[in-house]
């Protein structure tokens, strides 16, 4: 299986996060959006580092090790967002991005 | 340390402006007493550097520094580049020349803190700025790089005229702004003139453009039309756009209207450090910055230097005398002193030359005394017509007595420092090449008399005669004014009396700028 | 026993020492009174008195050595300098460091003249010590009256040491500020009535007018520096010598210009402080100050210092300057004589008497006669000193009337102060064995002796009339005020005078009624003429430069209690002054009766005073003693003349001596001597027949008035009076002074505003091209911005998505750009 095949899941999940986020009117879903995308990099990052050397090269781990350090961002960047979800829900009583426009003023 | 003394006293007032300015505006205390601390170890050290750390050297030993490519025989030199691209050194040192003035800035800034407690309005920024002040004053005394020199001129200027522009009195920014501009304008011709010796010579080192002007090789030569600018040649122009600069902080009559206006509004200590240090910062200059870099023009227009210089005598005593406001005949009376200093300089003599050196420092400490006197009437009566008061002597005679001998001590009483340096000064101008100046020393004579005349009635108008009835409950002179004075009046005496305390240290230096400036005659 | 080891040899090891001692003491007594004299008990006079007496002690000491000397034949010109090696170096502390530029250095230079002056100096200030402490008990100030007359007397022996010209200089000046502070001591004392006010502008005017003499004196030594490079006296002597010599060299019977110029400044110093004509004006105005002070100040020392100075400077005169001394020696003699004899203030007279004596002693140097003039100066000294002191113990006695018309017959009550008095006034009127005829009579015989020798021909004319009559005029003025003060009766408040009620609050008298004021006085001088009774010398000025008329409505009516007097001035009578006072008066009046021949080697030849006998003076100072050897043989072969003009010359001099002071005596006698009553009948009907003359005279010839300088002290106005006529050299300086402060502000200052505001107006241009032009595409761009960015405000909605829609749209749109384009 060539690095094409892994890269087309990739965009396409990145595809499906980015109208995650765009269209979705539930911040949850534009929470999972993000994850999404950011799994589409993980991906990214494994297989690069997979076909960018040779068989049985031991030398550079770094595209498997930015994949692990993602995933512990990911995590993190969830429990901030889902606090922020909940201030957010506290001050609108929503939690549909459309309506929390105070970005405006 | 003992040879970067110089750079700790200039700079020592700029770390406690720095340390007031971190300081919260409300502890004014505190601000007060870092302010003093400052100015007391800079006058301290500046006190040692005189006596004792400043060397006395003759002038062979000066001379035989002269190989050595330093013409001026300075002490205490510290030399490095500063602004490498155009050539700017960190370039300092002191002669016999500064030494003295130095000294003298150190107390009367000192004094002028301790004048200054009574000065609540804006504390802190005013104690920053005087500080300010003391650093850019020591700066244009050391240093030996005429850019640098130019960079602490400038420096100057902004304090005093903030100090002047909020803590004078009711036109004070007319005053403030009439100080500033004509500074300035002064400011701009000397700039245009260092700019051209830069270009001509390569330098902004003093004694090497020192050097250069008494070899000749510096009339313009390497620059287009041989530097000839409004019909002038190069050494011509250099000279009177550097002597206007330097005549306008003098003052020198017609360039000295600015004094009266700004004296009477700046506050009194401002007033004592404006009549004490700044003025003298124009005859210093001359000596230092204008006269040895253009000695050919120097020598032509000695004459009109020397009428200029009667003029000013002359006309400030007779203007002093048709005064009634009590600050401006003595800012008026300082027209007439500083033009002594002209006079001498213009003479070319040794005692001229060096009755002017003196004069500049013996002007110093009794137009302090003076304008410390007008202070302590105008804290009480608050206003200054000579008119208005009136048997003053009954009600504060101890502070008569003070006034008495401040005023003798201006009026150039022998025993007193005033009648040292006249004195010096007449006797140098009329033994002056050029026997026109016999007939300016007759004509200055007039100054003379007329000093005594309107300080003496001055005197008798405030002090003697009918008491006024509104000063009845007047509270005398208190100690800490009488700590102000007391400095003043002492070396007005001292130097009176034992006159070779400052002429011992001049007359080396002095000697040797004679020297240096008759090369080229 | 030799010369050497006698004890009134000088010694250069000890005696320098003792010298400087006594000139130290003053000067550290004035430092304690000044910082503790008002805590020491009886405010510290017994400690200056104490050290005056031990200064005095001295220098009568070192007197004797010089006479001593001189009456051995020894030379005696000592210089600590040259002799002990003790210098004061001025200018540099070394002579080394000044490379090559004149030094100034003063040392001690004591010869003859040194020592007669020293001992006078010393002598008198500490009788005006101990007469102070008498006659200024409980006034306020009195310490500090003690310390200023002390630190007076420190500048007078100053002077007198000093070797050079600048330190005389300095010296002199210094004289001058003390001069000026004592004059205005009652100046800070309000209850000093009458003197408040005058003092306080007399003190300035004193100053001043000495000021413009100093600075002439000044600008002399500046030319002899300028050719000799020295202030030393004997450097100075003998370059002058040898510049003339070398002149005459090359011009036959000519002298150096710049000497005769250089003359006349030096010569000008000695015009403002020896109150010579015309800057007299300011010695009169001088009474202001205390008694002791006229006697010391402006009767003994400092307006001698002036004639000291032209001894100390005689061979640097060319003839030329040697007759304008004379000629102005001679005018300020009988000028101030003539007005002498019309004062009716005790010490106005004996002020204007000063001045004649001073105009004696200036025209007998100007004559050649340097040793008559010196030793008139200390004849002088003594005499006049004492005279003042009298006349301050009379006034004392008197409750401080100073107007001798309400005095009269008080010699009944100061019998002592009379005795001394009277003896001063033999001696000034010139009788033969006092003190005053030796050294006025070798004056008008020097004046004769240029006459019959035929030399200085020019001046000599004049003094040899002029001297006369002025000696005339003083026997007659010195003896009307003997007998108007002393003989007759007492009698108090004859005339109003403003002196009675010092002490009093004279400012609240009543006197509008009266109405004088300074103008209204000559128009009362004339429209009261008529009153024969009363006599023209009734409608008095009572002293010279107050326009305070006394009234001529009848003594009776005069009516002293409406004027609201103090109890105790006016008619209590006058009393015996105390014994310090009166100790102080003896030493002075021996010194005065006897200083001429006293020391003569044969008392016998005393007795025969028409042989001309050589004085202790003429021992002790000679031209010879006083310039050394060489210069001092050229100078006195200068003035002699053969022997028969000589002895012709004697006597002339003294027959004319005798006559015109027998006949000064004699008719004031016959005016003053027989009553006062009488005396007003005569006195008036005189004025009357001169009247013209007399009101001229009587205003002192009106040369205050030419100069601006007359004081008018009125009573009667609460405000200050102002007296600034245009039409006077001062008033003309206060123009011009105002003149030029106009000018500074309205051309000087108007120039640089002018500039300012050409200034301002380039400045008003740019700021509205700078608003139209410049701030406007300024605003352009802003009005720009704005209109966008309502536009791109409608993308702003705030919402996180659309934003973030716009975000990918465009990262597409840049992407599709980048790979295909």
């Amino acid at each position: 299986m060539g690095l094409g095949a892994y890269i087309a899941v990739s965009a396409a999940l990145f595809a499906l996060g980015i109208v995650a986020i765009l269209v979705r009117r539930n911040v949850l879903y534009v929470l999972m959006g993000i994850e999404m995308i950011l799994n589409a990099a993980n991906i990214n990052f494994v297989a690069f580092n997979r076909f960018n050397h040779a068989e049985g090269s031991q030398s550079n781990l770094d595209g498997r090790m930015f994949a692990i350090f993602v995933i512990i961002l990911a995590a993190a960047e969830a429990a901030v967002a889902l606090a922020i979800v909940l201030n957010v829900f506290h001050l609108f009583n929503s939690v549909k991005p459309a309506e929390a426009d105070l970005l405006r003023e | 340390m003992q040879s970067q003394i110089l750079t700790w006293i200039t700079f020592l007032p700029l770390i406690g402006m720095a340390v007031i300015l971190l300081m919260p505006k409300t502890s004014m205390n505190a601000i007060k007493g870092v302010s003093l601390a400052a100015t007391f170890v800079t006058m301290v050290l500046g006190t040692w550097l005189y006596f004792s750390g400043f060397e006395q050297r003759s002038l062979a030993e000066i001379q035989a520094a002269r190989a050595g490519g330093d013409i001026l025989g300075a002490q205490f030199v510290q030399r490095f580049d500063w602004i490498d691209s155009i050539g700017v050194q960190y370039y300092i040192g002191i002669d016999g020349l500064s030494v003295a003035l130095v000294w003298l800035t150190t107390v009367l800034l000192f004094v002028g803190v301790v004048a200054s407690l009574g000065i609540e309005k804006a504390g802190k920024a005013y104690y920053a700025l005087l500080l300010m002040l003391e650093v850019g004053i020591l700066g244009v005394f050391v240093s030996l790089d005429l850019f640098l020199f130019y960079v602490f001129w400038e420096v100057m200027l902004l304090p005093m005229y903030f100090l002047i522009g909020i803590w004078g009195g009711p036109r004070r920014e007319y005053a403030a702004i009439k100080f500033f501009l004509y500074t300035l304008a002064g400011s701009v011709l000397m700039l245009v003139a260092i700019v051209a010796l830069r270009l001509d010579s390569g330098t902004f080192s003093i004694p090497r453009l020192t050097e250069l002007a008494i070899s000749g090789k510096l009339m313009g030569a390497s620059l287009p039309a041989h530097g000839a600018l409004l019909g002038m040649d190069f050494t011509t122009w250099v000279f009177w756009f550097l002597f206007v600069g330097f005549a306008i902080k003098v003052p020198v009559w017609p360039f000295h209207t600015w004094l009266p206006d700004a004296h009477v509004e700046a506050p009194t200590p401002i007033s004592v450090i404006l009549a004490g240090i700044l003025l003298k910062l124009g005859g210093y200059g001359m000596l230092r910055a204008c006269f040895p870099l253009a000695p050919d023009a120097f020598h032509e227009s000695a004459f009109a230097l020397g009428v200029l210089g009667v003029i000013s005598i002359v006309y400030g005593a007779f203007v002093a005398l048709g005064q009634s406001d009590f600050k401006k005949m003595v800012a008026y009376s300082s027209v007439s002193h500083m033009g002594y200093v002209l006079l001498g300089m213009a003479a070319f003599t040794e005692w001229g030359m060096e009755g002017a050196v003196l004069q500049m420092f013996n002007h110093g400490t009794s137009s302090a005394a003076l304008f410390l006197i007008v202070g302590v009437v105008y804290d009480r009566a608050h206003h200054r017509d000579l008119n208005g008061f009136g048997g003053l002597s009954q009600l504060m005679p101890r502070y008569w007595a003070l006034t008495t001998l401040g005023f003798f001590a201006a009026l150039g009483l022998p025993g007193l420092a005033g009648f040292v340096s006249e004195a010096m000064t007449l006797v140098g101008a009329f033994q002056a090449a050029d026997t026109r100046f016999q007939v300016l020393v007759l004509l200055s004579t007039l100054g003379i008399v007329f000093t005594a005349a309107f300080l003496l009635y001055a005197m008798q108008r405030v002090f003697l005669g009918k008491k006024n009835a509104k000063y009845e409950g007047i509270e005398e002179i208190n100690a800490r004014e009488v700590f102000c004075q007391a400095p003043f009046l002492f070396l007005c005496v001292l130097f009176g009396i034992l006159p070779y305390l400052l002429l011992d240290w001049m007359h080396p230096s002095v000697q040797n700028l004679i020297n240096i400036l008759k090369v080229q005659g | 026993m030799t010369a050497e080891s006698h004890f009134l040899a000088f010694d250069p090891a000890q005696d320098f020492k003792l010298l400087f001692l006594a000139l130290a003491l003053p000067l550290v007594g004035y430092v304690i009174q000044l910082s503790a004299g008002k805590r020491l008990p009886r405010q510290g006079d017994w400690l200056l008195t104490g050290g005056l007496f031990a200064t005095a002690s001295i220098t009568v000491l070192m007197f004797a050595k010089s006479l001593w000397a001189a009456y051995h034949g020894l030379e005696f010109r000592h210089h600590s300098g040259d002799e002990a090696g003790l210098w004061f170096h001025w200018f540099y502390s070394s002579d080394e460091l000044a490379n090559g530029v004149a030094n100034v250095s003063a040392a001690i230079f004591y010869d003859p003249l040194g020592a007669a002056m020293l001992m006078v100096v010393g002598v008198v200030s500490f009788c005006v010590h101990l007469f102070s402490i008498g006659y200024m008990h409980g006034t306020p100030r009195y310490h500090i009256f003690f310390a200023n007359i002390s630190l007076f007397t420190f500048a007078m022996l100053g002077l007198v040491l000093s070797d050079n010209l600048l330190f005389l200089f300095i010296f002199w000046e210094l004289m001058g500020l003390m001069s000026y502070l004592l004059i205005g001591h009652f100046s800070h004392d309000p209850s000093s009535g009458y003197f408040h006010k005058w003092a306080t502008k007399a003190c300035k005017k004193a100053f001043l007018t000495t000021r413009v003499g100093d600075t002439c004196l000044l600008v002399g030594m500046v030319i002899f520096f300028w050719k000799f490079e020295t202030f030393r006296f004997t450097e100075l002597w003998r370059l002058s010598i040898e510049e003339i010599a070398r002149h005459q060299s090359l011009h036959p019977g000519e002298y150096p210009l710049w000497m005769t110029v250089g003359g006349l400044f030096i010569f000008g110093g000695t015009i403002g402080k020896s109150a010579q004509f015309p800057l007299h004006i300011w010695l009169p105005d001088a009474m202001a100050g205390p008694t002791p002070v006229s006697a010391m100040i402006h009767a003994a020392t400092m307006v001698a210092a002036g004639v000291f100075l032209l001894g100390r400077c005689y061979p640097m005169f060319t003839p030329d300057v040697l007759d304008v001394i004379a000629a102005v020696g001679t005018i300020t003699a009988i000028f101030a004589a003539t007005i002498g004899t019309t004062a009716y203030d005790l010490k106005a007279v004996l002020a204007w008497s000063t001045i004649s004596q001073l105009g004696f002693m200036v025209a007998a140097i100007g004559l050649g006669g340097v040793v008559a003039g010196l030793f008139h100066m200390v004849t002088h000294a003594f005499f006049k000193a004492c005279l003042f002191l009298s006349a301050g113990s009379v006034i004392h006695g008197c409750h401080h009337e100073q107007d001798m018309r309400n005095m009269g017959g008080v010699r009944k009550h100061m019998p002592i102060t009379f005795a001394c008095m009277l003896a001063s006034t033999i001696a000034i009127a010139g009788i033969p064995f006092f003190s005053g005829f030796y050294s006025k009579d070798m004056i008008i015989l020097r004046a004769w002796e240029n006459i019959l020798g035929g030399k200085f021909t020019g001046a000599s004319f004049f003094a040899a009339v002029g001297l006369p009559l002025a000696a005339a005029c003083t026997a007659f003025y010195m003896f009307r005020m003997i007998f108007m003060t002393f003989s007759d009766s007492y009698r108090p408040g004859t005339v109003e005078s403003p002196f009675a009620h010092h002490g009093g609050g004279h400012d609240d008298h009543g006197h509008d009624a009266h109405g004088h004021d300074a103008h209204g006085r000559e128009e009362q001088g004339h429209a009261d003429h008529g009153h024969a009774d009363h006599g023209h010398a009734d409608h008095g000025h009572a002293a010279p430069a107050h326009a305070h008329a006394a009234t001529a409505h009848g003594h009776d009516a005069h009516g002293h209690d409406a004027h609201g007097h103090d109890s105790h001035a006016g008619h209590a009578t006058p009393h015996e002054s105390p014994l310090p006072i009166l100790v102080a008066l003896c030493i002075l009046a021996f010194l005065g009766v006897f200083g001429g021949h006293f020391w003569l080697a044969d008392p016998l030849h005393a007795l025969k005073f028409w042989e001309h006998a050589h004085t202790w003076f003429e021992t002790s100072v000679s031209f010879q003693s006083l310039y050394g050897a060489q210069i001092g043989d050229r100078l006195a072969a200068a003035v002699a003349v053969d022997e028969h003009a000589a002895h012709q010359a004697h006597t002339v001099a003294l027959c004319v001596s005798l006559a015109v002071a027998s006949l000064g005596i004699l008719v004031a006698w016959l005016i003053y001597g027989r009553g006062w009553e009488r005396s007003q009948r005569i006195a008036g009907r005189i004025t009357h027949a001169i009247h013209a003359i007399y009101e001229v005279v009587k205003g002192k010839y009106f040369v205050d008035e030419a100069l601006g300088t007359a004081i008018v002290v009125d009573m009667k106005r609460k405000d200050e009076p102002r007296y600034e006529p245009d039409a006077s050299v001062i008033g003309a300086s206060v123009q011009l002074a105002n003149f030029l402060g106009w000018i500074d502000r309205n051309v000087v200052d108007a120039t640089v505003n002018l500039v300012g505001r050409i200034g301002m107006s380039f400045g008003t241009g740019s700021a509205t091209f700078d608003r139209v032009v410049i701030d406007g595409a300024v605003n352009g761009v802003g009005l720009f911005t704005q209109t966008f960015g309502s536009l791109v405000r409608l993308f702003q909605s705030g919402r996180v998505q659309q934003y973030a829609t716009f975000a990918v749209f465009g990262g597409l749109a840049l992407a599709v750009w980048l790979i295909l384009l």
